[in-house]
Formats: structure tokens, sequence, C-alpha cells
């Protein structure tokens, strides 16, 4: 290795110094090496259970390619985004978004009561995604210019930024969704070092108004929704049909597995949404115990890096962002495994990066594109 | 939108907002990992703690196992014709668990085939018993091709509709062999209730039991043994493959011991009116005939009788539900007196030379009341056994029974089987009554009077016998003193069933002589009450004609079938055997309301034996 090589190599940091020559490349078109190849084998992997879970169905399986190389496009442009900038733009990408919400009141479209779509003719976009990277990137934003730990004026200014479009997406009706944009921004609270006072007092404050809310406000409609979802043995046929069959298919592929494309719960149809919210459920059917850890291995190392990328980032809204991406990445990992393998109630989300779903993929891809853009941002000069 | 741009606050604690942040990190690393440790947690328990329970259930979910049910063995005529059938036929049936809403279905289905209310009713009724979940329950039988073709056409919109052809029971000789080999027919609630377990998974997958005749008494070697597959189904019931199967084992075929055209040639003579011909073959009581008419079609049963046709046997006056073969009671009439009369001389009561007076009644001592003949005037003043018996002189037997007394009269005829259910292999027959002393006093608490052993002489008072119970009697005469059950399998499953011999009376050979003789003469001789049936006959019959009545007479008044109506008129009877110097078929016959043995009864008996010697004695 010649001594010029030595040295740019010397002036990587951390992880990077074993990639050598090539990292240095991907580092100047701002990729993590570490994070893009765990995205890819995360990727191939989900590809196959998917081929699996949608009854191998090839179409099926050439679309979620299309919305791959879409989300890595867009992951890629991401990359390239200069964060001061995107700081700056944060609050019209927030402004845009919840504008857009409204207007899905107006002038929306969808499937059974829910209105959660606006049509632009050729395709059909749903603008809560924008709020599932807006709400991070704002308050992460908000905050890079706050007192750290936040007063109560900014923690109720951040509650603002939050709750505005967590309840419009709740009004679409969008539960699932309306959730993980709350708690992505909650996230965001959390990291920019809201006092843990505050924290258990609101969550003392939320379960002593539990036994007044199940008495006087709710209906008898939703608590037995909420029954259901709590003892889904309750309504075999109904409601609990679907995670029962799931529990049945993961516990039936023990430790091995039935073998790829062996599953008799996926392949002859007992596991509904099999290639959607229950795709784990097939994953766990097919590869045992021995798949399950490898897949949460992936997600554990898709996460540390995000951890990492956010303990080195350079600056407040850096380190609060990459955080909040990382952790609702790991929100929508917890709470669809939670709800397959029947631990939390069944709420609609997909498995991340695995699931059928362009927008969702295209999403989190772009969310890994800030990551990336994070971690290969020069260090400034404090000033 | 100040708070966006660039930083205000000049002195801010990077360091402490680094910490913080940090710390933060930190904290969120450790509860990433403690959650990833919870569903690790919940995967163990899942696939390895519970792994069993979850594989039963996903076989459970796959894996259906599906009964095949045996073929029903079938039912042949001792010259192998086919008496019980089994034909495919094609049902549809419902899979409740597969379909929506049953009602709707159902509709749906009414507008493309026939579905009668009958249909419906009987869907439901069975719908509401015990089943296996995802058994089909049937609604229509036996669907036309047209009809298969017009659900053919959208047959994707009914979901959890199953045609299916199926192996229905089918009687091809109709109405011939009702009565004798009885029907299958649906399982209904009451026998599923009587099931054990056992026969639960004996009866899955097949619909019907023998319900009378032969069907009931041999259910367990006619049904044969359930088969079962394991089959793969999808989340939708459809069926994928056959992982394994235990194949059913078909039914015992049964070969019985009657003739389908000695039925045929007894039924014939029966046409029209109501009556039974039973004929038994002597030397292994295999029974030959056995026709009650009028009859019914056995294959209007077997899935499910309409309630029109139902009620229509039912309520008919000539009640063709009978089996007057086993079932009815009938006095024999003088169709007693040979037995009887070998009685008086086995006892020595009377001899060959015995002779008495007939003025044309009987009177005991002290006795105000006329046992009349049935001829006016009698039978002349020196009447012996012999021409007793050719001429059916009840006087004689009058006057025999007096001397004879009803206790060894009972016992002699309990050696013809009288009074006792014959043990044939079919299942409600009757005893009939072969009175005695005990009887009397234990049932009407009276003493027996020397005038009821008078009655009992001449087959009438408080005898009655089954058709059968006749026959019987009758090859156990041919057979000089041999009883054996009759019985009407000859083979069960190629296995030939067993001969049971009941009893072998030990009477002097010469008395037999001499009743045979008498019998034979009651055919054969210019006097004989059965003479008509000698003509042009190839073989020679000994037999007995019988009429019993039906309504008592009042002592001074005077049969007068003028006064009567038909149903009161006398019963028509008479038994035989042939050929006399070997007895091979032994035949009863009665008529109801057929007035004489001898005009009406004894040509059947003659039609049968005709038939027996053309076509069944080669």
């Amino acid at each position: 290795m010649s001594g010029r090589g030595q040295d740019f190599v010397r002036q990587l940091p951390d992880s990077a110094h074993h990639f050598g020559r090539s990292v240095g490349f991907l580092r100047r078109i701002h990729i993590d090496p570490f994070l893009m190849l765990v995205l890819i084998v995360l990727t191939l992997f989900g590809l196959m259970v998917l081929y699996s879970g949608s009854g191998q169905d090839e179409a099926m399986v050439r679309r979620q390619i299309v919305f791959y190389v879409v989300g890595y496009s867009v992951m890629f442009s991401a990359a390239q985004l200069d964060m001061s900038t995107l700081r700056r733009w944060a609050p019209w990408f927030y402004a845009v978004g919840v504008v857009l919400l409204v207007l899905i009141f107006v002038v929306g479209v969808g499937a059974k009561g829910a209105k959660r779509w606006i049509s632009l003719g050729f395709f059909r976009f749903q603008p809560s995604e924008i709020l599932k990277l807006a709400v991070p990137i704002t308050v992460a934003a908000y905050f890079a210019t706050r007192v750290i730990p936040p007063r109560p004026k900014n923690i109720f200014w951040c509650l603002v930024i939050i709750g505005l479009p967590s309840v419009l997406i709740l009004k679409q009706p969008d539960l699932g969704t309306s959730i993980l944009i709350a708690a992505s921004g909650l996230i965001g609270l959390f990291l920019a070092g809201i006092r843990w006072r505050y924290i258990f007092g609101s969550l003392i404050a939320i379960l002593a108004s539990l036994w007044p809310m199940w008495h006087f406000v709710m209906k008898d409609y939703q608590k037995r929704r909420v029954l259901t979802m709590l003892d889904p043995e309750a309504d075999k046929l109904g409601a609990g049909w679907n995670i029962i069959q799931s529990k049945t298919a993961i516990g039936s592929g023990g430790i091995y597995g039935k073998g790829w494309l062996n599953g008799t719960q996926s392949q002859l149809d007992f596991l509904p949404e099999s290639h959607t919210d229950f795709i784990i459920a097939v994953l766990a059917e097919e590869f045992g115990l021995i798949g399950v850890m490898f897949l949460l291995t992936m997600y554990l190392l898709i996460v540390g890096r995000g951890l990492t990328i956010a303990w080195n980032a350079q600056n407040l809204f850096n380190r609060i962002l990459a955080g909040s991406i990382t952790l609702t990445f790991f929100v929508y990992v917890f709470v669809n495994i939670g709800m397959v393998t029947g631990l939390l109630p069944v709420v609609g989300v997909p498995l991340p990066l695995v699931s059928l779903g362009g927008t969702s993929i295209v999403t989190l891809l772009t969310g890994f594109g800030i990551l990336m853009a994070i971690a290969t941002e020069k260090k400034k000069v404090t000033t | 939108m100040k708070w966006a741009g660039t930083e205000i606050y000049h002195f801010r604690d990077h360091h402490h907002e680094e910490r913080v942040i940090n710390n933060r990190i930190l904290f969120s690393a450790i509860f990433v990992f403690i959650c990833i440790l919870v569903l690790l947690a919940r995967f163990y328990s899942l696939q390895i703690v519970k792994y069993q329970d979850f594989v039963t259930q996903s076989d459970k979910n796959r894996i259906q196992v599906r009964p095949m049910p045996p073929n029903r063995g079938l039912i042949f005529d001792g010259a192998g014709e086919l008496l019980a059938d089994n034909r495919p036929s094609f049902t549809l049936s419902i899979v409740k668990e597969r379909a929506g809403n049953i009602d709707t279905l159902i509709e749906r289905l009414a507008a493309v085939i026939e579905i009668t209310d009958k249909d419906k009713e009987n869907f439901y009724k069975f719908l509401k018993q015990r089943r296996r979940p995802y058994e089909a329950v049937a609604l229509r039988y036996r669907l036309t091709e047209e009809e298969m073709a017009r659900l053919a056409v959208d047959a994707h919109e009914y979901q959890g509709v199953k045609i299916e052809a199926q192996l229905v029971r089918y009687y091809p000789q109709g109405d011939l062999f009702a009565h004798t080999i009885g029907y299958v027919g649906r399982i209904n609630a009451r026998e599923q209730a009587s099931f054990s377990e056992d026969d639960y998974a004996r009866y899955s997958g097949t619909h019907s039991i023998g319900k009378i005749g032969l069907e009931k008494f041999y259910e367990d070697a006619l049904l044969g043994k359930v088969g079962y597959e394991n089959i793969e189904t999808n989340a939708h019931g459809r069926v994928l493959r056959v992982v394994d199967e235990t194949p059913p084992e078909p039914g015992k075929n049964i070969e019985l011991f009657l003739r389908s055209e000695l039925q045929a040639a007894a039924a014939k003579q029966l046409e029209g009116k109501r009556g039974s011909v039973v004929a038994i073959d002597v030397a292994t009581g295999g029974v030959l005939a056995m026709v009650s008419a009028p009859s019914y079609n056995p294959n209007l049963f077997v899935t499910g009788i309409s309630y029109a046709d139902y009620n229509e046997l039912n309520r008919s006056r000539d009640l063709p539900l009978f089996n007057r073969s086993i079932q009815g009671q009938y006095p024999p009439g003088s169709t007693l007196k040979p037995m009887l009369g070998l009685g008086g001389l086995h006892h020595q009561v009377v001899t060959y030379q015995t002779r008495i007076s007939d003025p044309g009644y009987y009177q005991l001592e002290n006795d105000e009341r006329l046992y009349r003949d049935w001829k006016k005037g009698g039978h002349g003043n020196r009447v012996d056994l012999h021409q007793a018996i050719v001429e059916s002189c009840d006087t004689y037997f009058y006057d025999m029974a007096f001397r004879m007394g009803i206790d060894r009269m009972h016992e002699f005829g309990i050696h013809y089987g009288l009074g006792e259910r014959t043990g044939l292999d079919i299942p409600s027959e009757r005893s009939g009554l072969w009175p005695s002393r005990a009887w009397k006093r234990a049932r009407r608490n009276l003493h027996w009077f020397p005038g009821d052993s008078l009655n009992v002489s001449i087959g009438q008072g408080d005898v009655l016998a089954t058709p059968l119970q006749l026959a019987v009697m009758t090859a156990t005469l041919a057979s000089r003193g041999k009883l054996i059950q009759p019985r009407l399998a000859k083979s069960i499953g190629g296995q030939p069933t067993e001969m049971v011999v009941l009893g072998q009376q030990q009477v002097a050979s010469e008395y037999w002589d001499y009743i045979i003789k008498s019998m034979e003469d009651v055919v054969h001789s210019r006097r004989g009450t059965a003479k008509i049936i000698s003509r042009k006959i190839g073989y020679r019959m000994a037999g007995k004609t019988g009429t019993a009545q039906v309504v008592g007479i009042a002592q001074d008044a005077e049969y007068d079938r003028d006064k009567l109506e038909e149903r009161q008129w006398d019963h028509a009877l008479f038994i035989g055997f042939a050929p006399v110097e070997n007895p091979e078929i032994a035949i009863a016959v009665i008529v109801e309301n057929g007035e004489h043995g001898s005009s009406q009864a004894s040509p059947v008996a003659r039609a049968v034996a005709d038939e027996y010697f053309k076509k069944v004695r080669k």
C-alpha cells in the first residue's frame, strides 16, 4: 500500500478503517458501508420470505423489488442532503404534510370508510408517510435551538408539533400510523432530555386515567374491541383468528423451521396477511427460531449502527434526528413483532423492510438515507 | 419561525447537552436490548416451550381425517340373484363450516334445482345432530344429470356445497322382498343417541343403517369397517392431497335360502289379497320363500320417505308395512289337526281303530253348549282319525281333545315350535300363543275348562300362530319330528351359517306314516279337502287345510258370509309339504278372509311347490 493511501486511510473515522479504499469512495458519496451491507442482507432475506409468504407470487416479489430500487435511490439522494439545510426546511416540510392531511378530508380517497390517500391520478399518495419523517425532523430542529433539557414551555410546543398531525391521522382513522408518528416525536422529546419526573408523571397520569376512561368514556363496542385485543382466544373465528393462526405458525416452526416454502400455516392460507403485517410468522414457521434470531440480529445491527451514528453525530439536531429515526425504526419492529406474537394488541404495522409495501419501504429507506448523511457529514468546525 | 433558523443561544453548554443526549442514547440502547430479549423470550416460549402444542394445532389445521365409508354388503338369493344392491347416486350436501349463510345458500340452490320443504326439513334436522366439524350434511339426494349440469354452471358461487357420488342401497326386486330384506334408512336421532363412542366411529361417513328385516338383523356383518384418509386441506377447506389412508373393509355379502322364483310365484298368488306364504327347506330349515301381502317398495325408505308416501302406507287398512309372516298371529284352525292327531296316537288317546259318531256337533257332559262341526249334519257315524284329518272333522278332535287334556296337548305342540319365537334371523318376530293351564291361570286368572281344550284342538280359541310358526310346524311334521330353527341366511361373507336343531321328537314311525298318509290323502284322495290342487300334480304332496274364524259366532247363529263384512270373513289356511316320500319343501299359507283353506290357500301352496319342482330343484 502506498504512503499516500495510508495517509488517506488514517483520516477515516472509526469502523471505516477496514474497508480500505472503496470505503473512502463510499464515504464520499455519503454511504455508510456497514448500514448498507446489513440493509442489503435484510432486503434479500426479506424477498425470500415475501416470495414464500405471498404464496410464491412472482409478480408481487417483482413489485417489491421495484419498491426497493426506488427506496434505495431515494436513500442515496437523501444521503446527499445537507443537514443544516434539512433543519431549515423542516418547518416547511412539516407544514406541507399537515396541510395535506387536512386536504385529505376534502379530496381524499380511501376504502372501508377510511380516507388516507390523495389521488394524483397516476398514483395514490399517503400524506401520513411524509409526517413519519417530518415529525422527527421538526422535533429535532425545534430542540436544536432550545435549551437542553427542555423547559415546560418547550415541551408544550413540542407536544403541539407532535399532536397536530397525530390527531389528524387518528381521524382518518388510522390508529397504527397515528401512534407511530406520535412515538417518533416523543422519542425526539425523550432524546432531547425531557426530565424523568415529567416522563414518570405523565405515565402515572395515563395509568390513573384508564379507570375513568373505561367506565365513563368508552362505548361498549370499544370495550369489546379492547377485550378482544387482550384476549384473542375469546373470539376465535373473528378478531382472534389472525393472532391464533400466527401464533400457531410461529410455534410450529420450532427451532429449525419447516423449511423455506414448506410452512403449512402460510402455504395453506391459514395465516392471514402473510405477506404484509404477519410476514414474520411465515419467517418463524419456515426458518424457525434460527431465522427469527437472524432477523432480530439484522435489526439489532441496524439499530446499533443508528445509535452509534447518533452518538457520534456533530450537533444537537443531527443527534436527536439520528436517534429518533433509529429508535422509531425499532418501535416499528417491536410493535409489529409484538403484535404478531401476541404480546401487543393488533394494530396495522408492517414489519420494516420485509413486509410488502411501497410507501413504507421508501419512507424507511429515506430515513436511513438521512442517517447516512449524518454519519458521513464532515466534522464542522465549532464556532 | 425564528427557532428554525440559525442558533440564537450563544452561551450553550455543548458538553452538557452532549452528555444529556448521550445518556438518553445509552439508555435507549439498553432499552432496545431489553426489548429484543423480551421478543426472544416470546419466541422461545412459542417455538420451544409450546412447540409440541402448536405443531399439533398446526396439523389439526391442515390435516383432516376423512372417513371412507365401506360398501355395504350385498344380499343375494339362493341362486345368486341380487336382492340388495348399492348404486351410485349423486348427493348434494353442505359443509356448514365452509358455507356462509346457510339459509340464503339453500335459497340460491333452490332457484337452480328442486329442493322440497321436506329436503330442507331433513337437512336442518340432521344439521342439529351431532356431527364432526367439516362433515357434510346432505340436502338433496338423487340429483339428475341435468341438475348436476345446472349446478356446474356456477359451481364457484356455492361455497360449502359438495356434490358427491355415494353408494345408495337399492332393492332391484322392489316390493317382492320388502318384508324380509327390510331396508336401510338414514340414521335418525334416536339411533344416534343410542350409539356408543365406538359406533360413532363405525358409522362416520355412513348415512344409513338397517332399519328392519335382514338389513337390521345383519347390520354388523353388512356394515363393514370404516376406512380413513388423512387429507391436507388449506384454510378454505380445499383438499390438497391425501397424506395417508386406511382403506375401508366392505361389508360381508349375505346369501339367503330365499329363491326369487318361489317368492315371485307366492307373491303372484297373493296378488290383490292379504296374506302370507312361508316355505321352508325341510332339510336345513332354510326359508325358501317368505311373502307378506300386500307389500311396499323399500326403495322409498332408503333416502327418507315422503310424508305423503308414508301416510299412504301407514294408513292403508291392508297394512302393507305389517310383516304378516312373522308378526301376523292367526288362529291356525284345522292345520293343527295332523300334529294333534299324532299326539293323540302317541299318547294312545286314540288308535287307528278309534271311531266316533259325528252328528255335526259335540257336547260335553253337563254342558248345554254345542261344539259345532264345520259341516252341517256331520261326517257320519264311523269317523276315524284318517277321515278326521282328510275331511277335517272337528267333532273327532273335540272328542280326542277332551280325552287327551290340555296338558298333553300343550306339551306335544311345544315340540313343533308353537307359542315360541322360532328364532328366525330377522327382528320383530312374534311368538304366537300356545295356551296351557298355567298360561290361563297367569293371564286370565281362570281355570282351564274342558271346552277350552276343544277349541284348541281345532286351532281356535286362544291359539295363535304366525305363518312362519306354521311353516316350521309343517317342516317338523315333514321331517318326522326334527325341529330346526328356520333361517334366512345361507352364508355370510362366504361362511355358511349353522343349522340349529332345536329338538327331535321321538314318536313311533308307524304313527308318522299314518299321519303323513292322512295328510297325503287330504290332497290326493277323492274326499280330501284339498283335492282341487291334486289335478295334474306331478308329485305327491301332503297337506292340511284350515279355516279360522275371525269373529265369534253366537251359539245359535250360523256363519253367513253375506251378513259379514269382507274383513270378518274367515281366514283360509293351508300347510303342506312335498314330496311325500322324501319331503323337501314345507309350505304354510294364510289368506286373510279367504274363507276356505281348500279353495283359497291350498292353490297358493301348490303354485309354490310347482315352482319349486320346476325351477329350484334340479
